[in-house]
C-alpha cells in the first residue's frame, strides 16, 4: 500500500495514498500502525483525505490500530474523511469509537 | 432476457487485487440504470461496497484464498431491481455466524464481522445458498 509518514513534533501522521482502503491493502496499514506503536509512538493521526472507498477490512485495520494504541496509553486519531467513507463509519457506529477531525491540523492540535 | 435488462458476467482469479476493478465496473454499471430518483453516487458507492464484501467472503472464506480458483460475478439490472450474485466453488461458510451487530457494545472493537452487517444494511435481501458445484451469495436491491 502507498502511504506517507510525516512527523509533526511528537505526532506522526500517516497519509494513506490510496483511493481504496480495502481487503487488498488493509493489512499493510494495520502492520504499519502496529510498528509505530511498538516503537513507542504515543500520538498517531491517520489522514484519509485521499481515500474515497473503505470496506469492512479497512475499518478493521483502523480498529486494530485503535486497540493497539489504547493498550499502550497511546492515541490514534483520524482526519479528513470523505463523505462516502464517513458514511461507512456511521453505518457501523465506529464514529462513536474514533476521534475524527475535519483536518489533519485539527487532529494534531487535539493531542 | 427481458426487455431493457442488463446482465453482466465476470470471472476473475480468486485474488483480492481484482476488488478495485470489479468495484469500478459495478459503479459504472449503475450509471446506466434508468429511472432511479435517489442519489446515484451514493447508490454506486453502496453497490461497490457490498460487492467488495461479497467477493472477499468468496475469496477468503469459501475458496480459502486459493489463487488458482475463480470467482464468478453476475450483475443483473431489471426494471425495478438490481441483483448481484457471487459464485464460489468452496465448501461455503456460515453466513449468519459471521455477523457482528455494531449496536452491541461488547463487539464494537472486534476487527472482523462487519461485512455481512454492511451487506444486510445496504441491500434489501442477502442470501447464501448451495449450487450444484459450490455456493452463491445473492444480494437484491429494489431501486424503484
Amino acid at each position: 500500500m502507498n502511504m506517507k509518514l510525516e512527523e509533526n513534533g511528537k505526532v506522526m501522521v500517516v497519509v494513506v495514498k490510496e483511493e481504496r482502503l480495502d481487503a487488498h491493502n488493509a493489512e499493510s496499514l494495520k502492520q504499519e500502525l502496529g510498528r509505530l506503536f511498538n516503537e513507542g509512538r504515543s500520538s498517531v493521526v491517520v489522514d484519509l483525505k485521499e481515500v474515497r472507498f473503505i470496506d469492512s477490512s479497512g475499518l478493521g485495520a483502523l480498529v486494530s490500530g485503535f486497540k493497539n494504541a489504547s493498550s499502550r496509553q497511546a492515541e490514534l486519531k483520524l482526519s479528513s474523511l470523505q463523505s462516502q467513507v464517513k458514511s461507512m463509519f456511521e453505518l457501523t457506529r465506529l464514529h462513536r469509537v474514533f476521534d475524527i477531525y475535519q483536518t489533519v491540523d485539527e487532529a494534531i492540535d487535539a493531542f | 432476457m427481458k426487455k431493457n435488462q442488463i446482465e453482466l458476467e465476470i470471472r476473475v482469479p480468486n485474488q483480492t487485487r481484482y476488488l478495485s476493478l470489479i468495484g469500478k465496473i459495478s459503479e459504472e454499471l449503475i450509471a446506466q440504470v434508468e429511472g432511479y430518483v435517489g442519489d446515484r453516487e451514493t447508490l454506486a458507492n453502496h453497490l461497490n461496497v457490498v460487492l467488495t464484501e461479497a467477493l472477499v467472503n468468496a475469496i477468503r472464506h469459501a475458496n480459502e484464498n486459493n489463487p488458482e480458483e475463480v470467482v464468478q460475478i453476475r450483475i443483473t439490472i431489471s426494471d425495478n431491481e438490481i441483483l448481484m450474485q457471487v459464485f464460489d466453488h468452496g465448501r461455503g461458510f456460515n453466513l449468519t455466524r459471521a455477523a457482528l451487530n455494531p449496536n452491541d457494545n461488547r463487539h464494537s472493537l472486534d476487527e472482523h464481522g462487519r461485512g455481512l452487517f454492511i451487506m444486510q444494511s445496504l441491500m434489501d435481501s442477502v442470501e447464501y445458498r448451495p449450487t450444484k458445484d459450490g455456493n452463491v451469495l445473492e444480494m437484491r436491491k429494489r431501486y424503484r
